[in-house]
């Protein structure tokens, strides 16, 4: 008979790994902020880093923001015709991008841009030296590299994930008054008699929690792309970035479960 | 003898594996005040080891290490903080931010370590780049400098914090022999200039000898020799010898092939 002892032992042995990992990020997370406060002149990195996740990644949340609300608009006003109610269109359209669509999508675009930029910098500095220079002088690098970025997306990804939410219903009014004869008026009082303060409350949680866990996992991957298994230099620096983009996607709608769940 | 507080930094019994591989195994150094210190040996002898373990960037599994008499341990924040603010590393690769203008380099240390105004860390920024003779290229980025002034830059970066010891992680590597010529002159014009001690690794025997007050050898993870240049010329220990004239040892083993006659591999 064969032994189950091996298999148990690997079990464990992964298990381990995956909660001394967790320990190692939570940390990481926890150090970044804590050193935040003992950082001098943090607030010009911090603008730097609200331009950086903020103005660099405003084309791509216009277009696709644009394009889920045409889109939503679409799709909405074809189910919503089966049954004689084209006149909720924009609460379809308004209660979709603010509960669910917006933060999402805004997060994965800023995971796929702001993320993995963050991770490939972080990557390169720490082959290069550059983070290991940067305690030699006495400072600490947490504080200077990481933090700024994760204050940032606090702040960053909520505004993002608005601006989303409104080219969103601009383009859903543009599917639906302009192309499907949806009243315009009809369209947008639909969408003010469908939100509440509550709905743009989570919507404004989830983005700051995507924020802070999507730029916290590209910085860890990026930060310790040394400790990469089985690769260095260039490549410890592209299978980390790799693996951030891929976990932080996987965090958001993990995330995203958890917190709707807790707030529905 | 030297009295121990003519001593910036003591080294005493400092081991370091990486994993089951020993690379340190019992160095013992103390570099004088206001010298040039070289610590020679061929690669993978662990110099750079021994060298980011006193800098603090590795941790050493035993030993200690004293610097200007207190010793630094990861126990004590406060010696370990003081020891940072007085030394400074001149990395193999510079370690520039490349991102950065020549000046913000420059600017860095003081920016992040010091509450000076800044007014006050512009002023002192480009006066070390000025001394470097850099200052016509401060809104330059280390890409747009040639290598030896990236070198430069990364020294004007190391010295504008007005250290008491520098590290020099193999300042000439990959450079050709005349950039090595003025990467050495260069340290040991600024060291006379600046008055700091240099502890410097590298496996240029002869540029090594000319600038440095004393040498050591890194061999399998101890130093084999410790002295004076002239004493590392004159020294008879085989192991000082091969190190010293390997050059010689090549000419030797080019004079047969030049001949004609191909040495057999299995002949001792």
């Amino acid at each position: 008979m064969i032994s189950p002892l091996p298999l148990v032992a690997a079990l464990g042995r992964h298990a381990l790994g995956l909660t001394a990992a967790l320990g190692d990020y939570a940390l990481f997370t926890a150090e970044s902020f804590r050193s935040a406060l003992r950082t001098r002149r943090l607030g010009r990195r911090f603008l730097r880093s609200i331009y950086e996740q903020g103005a660099l990644c405003l084309p791509v949340i216009l277009i696709v923001g644009a394009f889920t609300g045409l889109v939503l608009g679409l799709q909405g006003y074809y189910v919503l015709n089966r049954f004689g109610s084209q006149g909720l269109l924009g609460a379809l359209v308004a209660l979709s991008l603010v509960r669910e669509m917006a933060p999402v999508l805004a997060a994965l675009m800023l995971v796929g841009q702001a993320g993995s930029a963050l991770a490939a910098e972080l990557g390169i500095q720490r082959n290069s030296e550059q983070i290991v220079a940067l305690e030699t002088m006495g400072v600490n690098s947490h504080g200077y590299l990481v933090a700024p970025r994760l204050l940032a997306a606090l702040v960053v990804f909520p505004l993002q994930t608005a601006l989303f939410v409104a080219v969103g219903l601009w383009g859903g009014s543009i599917s639906g008054s302009l192309l499907l004869g949806v009243e315009d008026g009809v369209y947008w009082s639909a969408v003010e008699r469908a939100i509440e303060f509550a709905d743009v409350r989570e919507c404004f949680w989830k983005a700051a929690t995507f924020g802070l866990l999507t730029m916290s996992v590209c910085a860890y991957y990026g930060f310790n792309a040394h400790r990469c298994h089985g690769a260095t230099g260039a490549r410890a620096v592209s299978t980390s970035t790799t693996r951030a983009v891929v976990l932080s996607s996987i965090v958001v709608l993990a995330a995203d479960y958890v917190i709707t769940s807790f707030l529905v | 003898m030297t009295p121990a507080s003519d001593f910036l930094l003591r080294v005493e019994d400092l081991h370091k594996c990486f994993g089951e591989q020993p690379v340190l195994t019992g160095v013992t150094l103390d570099v004088p005040r206001g010298s040039v210190f070289s610590v020679l040996g061929p690669s993978g002898a662990g110099k750079s080891v021994l060298l980011k373990c006193v800098a603090g960037v590795e941790v050493p599994d035993r030993g200690r290490i004293s610097f200007d008499g207190r010793p630094l341990a990861s126990e004590n924040p406060a010696a370990d903080a003081d020891f940072r603010r007085r030394c400074s590393f001149l990395f193999q690769s510079n370690a520039l931010f490349d991102s950065l203008t020549a000046l913000e380099n420059v600017a860095l240390p003081l920016e992040q370590t010091t509450d000076l105004p800044e007014r006050d860390i512009r002023a002192r920024s480009l006066e070390a780049l000025r001394q470097l003779e850099l200052d016509r290229f401060a809104d330059r980025h280390p890409g747009q400098l040639s290598g030896g002034m990236q070198k430069r830059l990364a020294l004007a970066r190391a010295i504008v914090t007005r250290p008491e010891l520098v590290f020099f992680d193999e300042p000439t590597a990959g450079l050709d022999p005349l950039r090595r010529n003025a990467v050495f002159a260069m340290i040991a014009r600024y060291q006379r200039q600046f008055g700091f001690t240099a502890l410097v690794v590298t496996h240029d025997v002869p540029e090594a000898l000319l600038v440095s007050d004393r040498v050591a050898l890194l061999e399998h993870g101890r130093i084999g020799f410790c002295g004076a240049p002239a004493e590392f010329s004159a020294s008879a220990d085989p192991r000082v010898a091969e190190f010293r004239d390997s050059p010689a040892a090549l000419e030797r083993a080019l004079t047969g092939i030049r001949a004609g006659e191909i040495p057999n591999r299995d002949e001792p």
